[in-house]
């Protein structure tokens, strides 16, 4: 399977004291949907537009449907769609003048697909930009990108301000795109739209990929929880290697355990004579805030308001 | 809580957003006032023998009264008839442009919506934003008197001068107060309050223009026109000679009345919205509009219109009023020696209103063109740019509408003169095809200019809107209509591209300016294309 998107060792400065993205590497397979995740200011958007050649990259390789971003930026267009994470459009054009706009601009679109979405999304297109709510005007962005019949979509934070039925409508579309082998690059805050769509993700940090893989490998790179009953007490377990937040009251404890430690840990607890025990690999949340809340700028209460959790 | 509770801390608020801007206004425009001071001053203290002569070309020639009024023969009175309309311009536009900035483009990016949420009265914002813009008038006032007193002007004088010029920053502060609530857009806010701007100018300068002089042609007396316009009540004030306040109070008590109005109007609506009524438009886009050309064309076309009937208005006014410039005769037509007057009078006051014209028709390019710093700043470039259309071919449909519009703008001007001139003076083919000429040989000294803002937006992007606007006022000044009389040396006026447009139709046009200018304008519009194609995007966060 060949790379959609190839990316390796991107820098970006802005400035000579703020360094965007250090060393990032990034890698969407065709026919693929590739989760983009990582706390605010984490480089996101920053990527996305040295992918679309708005911004030019500092060092590093960056492959984007076989060409230069950068320098065959035209070219490429053609064969992707863009939805930006802040959607500032033409105050006095009306959403269905801007849908036809930006697909023309593109190579052309499909009325009989514009007509289609339009009616999915609950779409009215005579009103001006400035009259559509902000989720309204998310709306016109992504009707727009999705009426292109192209090889990539490049979606930036694309169902901020959608109401939950909306939500359920996109999360079909992107269903039905990578059923057809389109490539999408998806970045979101919204765990359960990444876990319903994404068949890969990469995790963000500080510029940086910090993680990437399927969310399998993810939780096998992560530690597991263990809450475990014994006939002698537990106190030792505080002193094992690999062992963390570990909270004992006599013959019970719960803690987590780092994933190359979990044999050795179990030797120790078979010694202590296991009555109960339940393992439990760690859920989404828990996988992304360690990420969210490591990251070295921001401040981790701050950072974990961000994240929506699952239902 | 009244409608006013807060009014205190959005004043203070609105200070610290502009703590660079106002004083940047105001000390910009008292350093033109005292360097030119200075200048003529010191000219006429070597020569004390043409202040005379040179006030009654001002006084006789209508032409002249166009830009204000000079009464009595003294240095302060003569300057400002020299820089009194571009200052009061300047004053007026820097007093709408802060109240829109604090009323309508607060409200239209969702920063209204936040203030009003917390406690803060209905009314606070638009209090707030006349208070900050009366102050800086206020201070304007002081220190453009100041700057006449410090070269050596009369201090009474001085002193009226400066609130001359104020006053017509604290009417229009009025204006802004109301066009903020009627437009639901800062432009389209600015825009009306524009509009009324040239109105005013007009009313002043036909109030002149057929006002009568008096036996010792030192005095003019200005027909009521003139009295209808802020601009005009300035001029009204008459610095340095009769130095009569009153006029003022007509300013701020037209102040009070639109701030009343405005405060109406604020009742009558909601919060984001104008009182104009929002349309649905079309669910399909014209083929028309589907091109980045077609698309800028549609951006602009609500403020060319604006522009085009401005131009058309003052077009057919200065053309009525060839037949009075035919029949000038003595110091009166000395001035248009400049424009090739001493060959053909009436040709050379063609020649002039066509470079007035021509300056007007650079600043619409202007503000035209900095829109590309606003696409980028704005984010509305990024979902053009994520298309297949490449920074050139969205630099190229800029540049196609300026000159479109700039072309259609001065073409405008030059059949409306034609009207009335030839309605005036008879046979309007050959006039035609003279002023048409002449109209044309305008493009490129405005094309330079363009070129000169391209470069600044791509070389200079956060700069790039206060110092676009500082050519323009600079090359007005180096410029023919300013610059000869300032006695500045010829290698500096050259620096202007106004200074090479030829003196058509007064006198036969000859090619290697316009070439001149036509190979600057395309070096720089070629820099900063190439500029552009290199650089990072300036996107908002």
């Amino acid at each position: 399977m060949s790379a959609a998107i190839s990316v390796s060792g991107l820098v970006k400065d802005f400035g000579s004291r703020t360094r965007a993205l250090d060393h990032l590497d990034l890698e969407v397979m065709t026919g693929e949907v590739h989760g983009f995740l990582g706390p605010n200011g984490a480089g996101k958007t920053t990527t996305i537009r040295v992918l679309l050649g708005l911004l030019r990259a500092d060092e590093g390789q960056v492959d984007l449907l076989g060409g230069d971003p950068w320098r065959d930026a035209v070219a490429l267009h053609r064969r992707l769609a863009y939805v930006p994470g802040e959607v500032n459009l033409w105050p006095n054009l009306t959403g269905g003048e801007v849908i036809d706009l930006l697909g023309d601009l593109r190579g052309g679109s499909d009325p009989s697909r514009r007509e289609e979405l339009l009616e999915r999304f609950q779409l009215d297109p005579t009103k001006k930009i400035r009259a559509y709510s902000k989720g309204n005007r998310q709306k016109v962005a992504l009707v727009a990108a999705f009426c292109s019949d192209v090889e990539l979509y490049l979606l930036d934070e694309p169902t901020s301000g959608l109401d939950p039925l909306m939500e359920a409508v996109f999360q079909e579309v992107v269903q039905e795109l990578r059923a057809s082998g389109r490539s999408i690059l998806l970045s979101s805050h919204i765990l359960s739209e990444v876990e319903a769509l994404c068949d890969r993700v990469t995790i963000i940090r500080a510029g940086r990929a910090a993680e990437s893989g399927t969310f399998d490998e993810l939780r096998h790179l992560t530690r597991t929880s263990v809450v475990v009953d014994t006939a002698k007490p537990l106190e030792p377990v505080t002193g094992w290697s690999g062992v963390h937040d570990a909270r004992v009251q006599d013959g019970h404890a719960e803690f987590s355990v780092d994933p190359g430690e979990l044999n050795h840990v179990l030797e120790h607890l078979v010694e202590l004579e296991v009555r109960s025990m339940v393992t439990s690999p760690p859920t989404l949340e828990e996988l992304f805030l360690r990420h969210y809340d490591d990251d070295v700028t921001g401040s981790g209460a701050g950072v974990a308001a961000e994240v929506v959790p699952t239902p | 809580m009244s409608g006013f509770t807060g009014t205190m801390r959005l004043v203070r608020l609105a200070l610290r957003r502009d703590r660079i801007t106002l004083p940047a206004w105001i000390l910009g425009m008292t350093t033109f006032l005292a360097a030119t001071t200075a200048l003529f001053a010191d000219g006429y203290t070597k020569h004390p023998q043409l202040l005379v002569p040179d006030t009654r070309v001002v006084v006789e020639n209508p032409g002249m009264r166009v830009l204000g009024l000079v009464t009595g023969r003294t240095i302060g009175g003569y300057t400002l008839h020299r820089d009194a309309l571009t200052l009061a311009v300047l004053a007026a536009l820097m007093s709408v442009f802060a109240v829109v900035r604090h009323t309508r483009q607060a409200e239209e990016l969702g920063r209204e919506e936040i203030l009003g949420a917390g406690v803060v009265g209905r009314y606070a914002s638009l209090t707030a934003s006349v208070i900050v813009a009366l102050a800086a008038n206020v201070v304007l006032a002081a220190l453009l008197g100041l700057g006449m007193i410090v070269t050596g002007q009369p201090i009474s004088g001085s002193l009226v001068a400066g609130v001359s010029i104020a006053i017509v920053g604290v009417a229009f502060t009025g204006v802004a107060a109301v066009t903020s609530q009627l437009a639901s857009t800062t432009r389209g806010a600015s825009g009306l309050a524009a509009a009324a701007l040239g109105g005013s100018f007009l009313l002043a300068a036909l109030g002149n223009m057929l006002g009568t002089v008096d036996a010792a042609a030192l005095r003019v007396t200005s027909a009521w026109p003139a009295w209808l316009s802020p601009i005009g009540w300035g001029q009204q004030m008459r610095p340095f000679a009769d130095n009569l306040w009153w006029p003022a109070g007509l300013s701020l008590v037209s102040l009070g009345l639109l701030s009343w109005a405005a405060v109406l109007l604020v009742g009558r609506r909601d919060v984001g919205r104008g009182l104009l009524p929002e349309r649905r438009g079309d669910a399909h886009a014209r083929p028309s509009l589907l091109s980045p050309t077609g698309l800028v064309w549609r951006l602009q076309r609500g403020a060319l219109l604006g522009w085009a009937i401005g131009l058309f208005g003052f077009g057919l006014v200065f053309g009525a009023l060839s037949e009075q410039i035919r029949g000038l005769e003595g110091d009166a037509t000395e001035w248009y020696a400049t424009f090739g007057g001493d060959v053909d009078l009436l040709g050379a006051y063609w020649a002039s209103m066509l470079q007035i014209a021509g300056t007007a028709v650079a600043a619409y390019v202007v503000t035209f063109l900095l829109r590309l710093h606003h696409d980028e700043a704005q984010g509305t470039l990024e979902p053009v740019l994520g298309t297949a259309v490449s920074r050139l071919r969205w630099l190229a449909a800029y540049a196609v509408n300026a000159l479109v519009g700039a072309t259609l703008l001065i073409l405008l001007f030059a059949v409306a003169v034609t009207i009335t001139g030839g309605l005036v003076l008879g046979d309007p083919a050959p006039l035609l095809l003279d002023l048409v000429g002449a109209a044309l040989v305008q493009l490129p000294a405005i094309g330079v200019l363009g070129g000169a803002v391209l470069v600044l937006v791509m070389l200079a992007p956060r700069w790039s809107v206060g110092m676009s606007w500082t050519l323009v006022v600079l090359t007005i000044i180096l410029g023919p209509m300013f610059g000869p009389s300032l006695g500045l040396p010829t290698w500096l006026l050259d620096v202007s591209p106004f200074t090479h447009v030829p003196n058509a139709p007064a006198v036969p046009i000859s090619m290697g300016p316009v070439l001149g200018l036509v190979a600057a304008c395309t070096l720089l519009a070629a820099a900063g294309a190439l500029a552009l194609h290199h650089r990072n995007l300036a996107l908002p966060a």
